[in-house]
């Protein structure tokens, strides 16, 4: 069969509609809200296109096109709130998604501190953020890639199956509107290299991977290297070993660092907060790590997948500090939430803007001579962090460490603590910066954890 | 009532855009035409509301209605997937366009004639939403707020959720299956912050399942669960460290039973299997398990929230034995994997929504009840831990590592339950943890219906189940080494 699969992605890709016409959508929604009686109204849609294409073993497994859309809109009835959403556009379905969040507001109660931000909050400026590179990729050139990457995992001595590959490209949008006048909207785009394989057989066997993530796919590493990296991290993981229970320091990897500080971000989001369902409830000004420490927003880096120029409410988005020489100086907040805590916005309507932890000098393997004797964890399971107390338990994998170097791997053992103990007991911080994702953080050193095995 | 839920999917997906069975042939056909073996369309439209009261008074309210169809086409091993959220002729066929350039060589395949599936009628083709007025929804809410904090005056927060969905669902496959379903599901949860000189601690208790918001009013459950929250949370105030190694581990019935679901459930899918990526793989016919453990997923319970009439492949769910008296008996399988593997579907092909390709997935896992009163199994542990309740879990099904966090969970001495500990993590190794089962009590319960299991960024809804177990060794991961 000669059909060539080109004309068909154009197809189903095609269909961004320029972002004028989805803000006219949007006044529209809105008039049609204030029309029925609303005070205050706002709605916000996401678009998004794409294919990924899966393959394992040197063949073709799946391939899909994606092609995902959605619009949400709150109004306000006399201080009462009701919110409704849908995937048609179609103006009859617009019309019943009004009636629908109207509907729900004659039912629910007002509250004082509901409603938009106030106008000075909002964004003025629609800073371009270089967050969109549209990759003009057919099916056959995402499987090229997709082979090319598990190809060379597969090369590596001692990988015995794999789970494939994947090459995953994304392209989409958001438009925000408000009764305030507000309404913006940018594109953005997300392309992503993933590859899993196994290594050992039977009893023995272990699984890794590694991923490549960004906004412009000349960024992303080269598939053969993320091929390699994940066959290297499944390798190193034979030969597997518990260990007997102990209290140990922990040098945590970079990819679960980034974790570890997104369960002080949630600590610190106001809705946990005003809830009292947080251990860290009125922590503004208090020493939580030590003085070494700063931690930062940067919502406009160039291409970062954190960046973005307003916030889920439109309010503008701005650098900030979090923690500045290990004292706290800001919580996570969004509108509703900041008002119950009689405070203002930080443009974290949906949560942080690429959450900065400055590094320090030292590189992963200088952190290692200083772990000296403990545990390197390279991967966490499951979700045993309670918030409100700040108690941690969870399953952990890595390596031991004796005499400043890697001994053997370890598995099936857990690490505890409390958070506010882990925060404090930060030894250093390392060079070797995660940048994929929302939270930027190199290797971090904890003094001691309760590691349970034996 | 054969056929009627069928009839109703059909009115709700295929009327509005006027398609019929002569349609959808059209659609297969186009899937069919270039060498693809098999190929199937997936309707769907769903409703969706929830109502959160927090601070007393309820406060928010959203409404959310979505549809669309996915279309698959299959070579070999291969899948092409593509989706469109317009029900209408001319999506269907760019989709299916798309979906079939996955194929590049394979048999030809000519459509069979349809074969209407049979409703089961595990649950009423009810719309939830309407089982109940807003203002009566409102009520509600108000009265288990009232409820949790008449309980104790250290509550100082409730949060309490009610959500309801229905979901329509159609079914259309080359090989002829033609088949529907109406899927009513609900669900409520209480969550409350007590705090006692400083010290806050959280419990939370909800419930749910396939049918009208009765399944969670009815009965007083509304009730039961905020006393349940608060009760959680106040004996966490009391907890102490939680020990930390490898000890005796009881386990309490029903949602405790999420040790299945992490230990062997993920394990014996299909797909894993075919791969030889689990290491379940390759064992059928050994003893991975005590003779004491009978251990099933059951697609059929009437009303459970993990049941269906119908697979999301239009595959009939049905009863699976996976483990019987300790030895491996079958895999969950969906259709591509079943085909693959030489054996039969097993109505286990679940998927989020028809955005989503379907793959092997648990619905009600549970393991079949033993003999022993659950107090001679507490008698028995001279030191150990009894975890009564459980938060959620996860599994590295290659390596057979899993983990689940207790969230309510208490010292066991000289045979007695004594001082609750706090809340900790669970670690052990799938093909192990169930050979270390010594004792099975005569207690099963299912969960109260709450779960929601991830697989490959798939969320669907689950249940679990199990018996008192004992199990000898389990590495308890607290913080007390002494």
């Amino acid at each position: 069969m000669n059909e060539t699969t080109e004309p068909v992605a154009e197809g189903i890709q095609a269909g961004l509609p320029p972002l004028e016409s989805l803000q006219e959508m949007l006044d529209r929604v809105i008039a049609l809200a204030r029309e029925q009686g609303a005070g205050e109204v706002e709605a916000g849609l996401n678009m998004e296109v794409g294919l990924s294409a899966t393959v394992r073993k040197g063949a073709v497994e799946t391939l899909e096109f994606h092609r995902d859309r959605g619009l949400g809109i709150t109004l306000y009835r006399d201080g009462c709130k009701g919110s409704a959403s849908t995937a048609d556009f179609s103006p009859e379905a617009l019309r019943e998604t009004v009636r629908a969040a109207w509907d729900i507001a004659r039912h629910t109660q007002a509250d004082a501190c509901a409603g938009l931000p106030e106008p000075r909050f909002l964004a003025r400026e629609i800073p371009d953020l270089d967050l969109c590179h549209p990759w003009a990729l057919t099916p056959e050139e995402a499987i090229a890639v997709a082979l090319e990457c598990e190809d060379a995992a597969l090369a590596e001595p001692g990988i015995t199956n794999s789970e494939g590959a994947t090459l995953s490209s994304h392209q989409g949008l958001r438009v925000y509107a408000n009764s305030h006048g507000f309404n913006a909207g940018y594109t953005r785009s997300r392309h992503s290299l993933s590859c899993a394989v196994i290594a050992g057989r039977g009893d023995g066997m272990q699984r890794d991977y590694w991923y490549s993530l960004a906004r412009d796919p000349a960024v992303l590493e080269p598939a053969a290297a993320v091929g390699r990296r994940a066959a290297e991290r499944t390798v190193r993981r034979l030969g597997a070993r518990r260990l007997p229970t102990c209290t140990v320091p922990v040098l945590l990897v970079p990819e679960v660092a980034t974790g570890f500080f997104r369960h002080f971000v949630n600590a610190v989001r106001g809705s946990n907060l005003y809830r009292g369902a947080s251990f860290l409830v009125d922590s503004l000004g208090q020493a939580l790590f030590p003085p070494f420490m700063h931690i930062h927003e940067a919502p406009h880096l160039p291409g970062a997948m954190g960046s973005a120029p307003f916030d889920g409410e439109g309010v503008a988005t701005r650098a900030r500090d979090l923690v500045r020489e290990g004292v706290v100086q800001g919580y996570v907040l969004d509108h509703y939430s900041a008002c119950r805590l009689g405070m203002e916005t930080t443009g974290n309507a949906g949560g942080v803007h690429n959450l900065v932890v400055d590094p320090g000098g030292e590189d992963f393997a200088g952190l290692v001579r200083t772990l000296d004797r403990g545990l390197v964890v390279t991967e966490l399971m499951g979700q045993g962090v309670n918030l409100v107390t700040g108690d941690y338990s969870r399953g952990a994998a890595g390596f031991w460490v004796e005499g400043g170097e890697i001994r053997h791997p370890v598995q099936e053992i857990t690490i505890a603590g409390n958070l506010r103990e882990m925060f404090r007991g930060i030894r250093a911080v390392g060079k070797d910066v995660d940048t994929r994702g929302n939270i930027r953080t190199g290797s971090v050193l904890l003094e001691r954890m309760t590691v349970a095995g034996d | 009532m054969t056929g009627s839920a069928l009839e109703l999917a059909r009115r709700q997906l295929l009327e509005p855009a006027g398609l019929d069975e002569r349609d959808l042939e059209r659609v297969l056909d186009r899937l069919l035409g270039h060498a693809v073996d098999s190929g199937d369309l997936y309707f769907q439209s769903t409703r969706y509301e929830s109502w959160v009261l927090e601070d007393g008074i309820v406060k928010e309210g959203t409404h959310s209605i979505e549809q669309g169809v996915g279309v698959r086409a299959i070579a070999g091993d291969r899948t092409g997937f593509a989706y469109s959220d317009e029900i209408l002729l001319p999506a269907l066929l760019q989709a299916s366009t798309a979906a079939r350039a996955i194929a590049r060589s394979g048999g030809q395949t000519r459509l069979q004639a349809w074969q209407r599936t049979g409703d089961q009628g595990l649950y009423p083709p009810l719309d939830p939403l309407t089982t109940l007025s807003a203002q009566d929804k409102i009520e509600l809410l108000r009265q288990v707020d009232a409820e949790a904090r008449r309980q104790d005056p250290r509550v100082t927060q409730v949060i309490v959720s009610l959500a309801g969905v229905q979901d329509h669902v159609l079914v259309a496959a080359s090989d002829g299956t033609f088949a529907g379903d109406v899927r009513p599901l609900v669900r409520m949860n209480v969550t409350v912050i007590v705090e006692d000189k400083g010290r806050r601690e959280q419990g939370s208790s909800g419930g749910g399942g396939r049918g009208g918001y009765e399944l969670v009013t009815g009965d007083g459950r509304f009730f039961h669960h905020a006393r349940e929250a608060v009760r959680q949370a106040l004996v966490n105030l009391e907890a102490v460290e939680a020990p930390a190694g490898t000890l005796t581990v009881v386990l309490g019935p029903g949602w405790p039973g999420v040790l299945l679901h992490e230990a062997v459930g993920h394990g014996l899918e299909g797909d894993f299997n075919r791969k030889g990526t689990s290491a379940f793989a390759g064992r059928l016919g050994e003893k991975v398990a005590s003779p004491l453990c009978t251990v099933v997923d059951d697609g059929t319970l009437p009303g459970r929230r993990g049941s269906l009439n119908i697979d999301d492949e239009g595959t009939p769910t049905r009863h699976t034995v996976l483990i019987e008296r300790g030895v491996l008996r079958g895999y969950m399988q969906d259709r591509l994997n079943a085909r693959l593997m030489g054996m039969a579907p097993t109505g286990n092909g679940r998927r989020e929504s028809y955005a989503c390709i379907p793959m092997p997935r648990m619905t009600n896992t549970y393991m079949m009840p033993g003999e022993q009163a659950p107090e001679e199994i507490l008698a028995s542990v001279e030191r150990g831990l009894y975890a009564a309740n459980f938060g959620g879990g996860q599994v590295d099904i290659t390596s057979g590592k899993f983990v689940f966090s207790a969230s309510e969970a208490y010292l066991i001495e000289h045979g007695r339950i004594t001082r609750p500990v706090k809340g900790a993590t669970l670690i052990g190794n799938g093909p192990e943890v169930l050979q270390r089962v010594s004792m099975v009590g005569n207690d099963l319960q299912l969960d109260a219906g709450v779960g929601t299991c991830g697989k490959e960024g798939q969320s669907v809804p689950v249940g679990v189940g199990q018996p008192t177990l004992r199990v000898d060794a389990l590495t308890v991961g607290g913080t007390s080494t002494g």
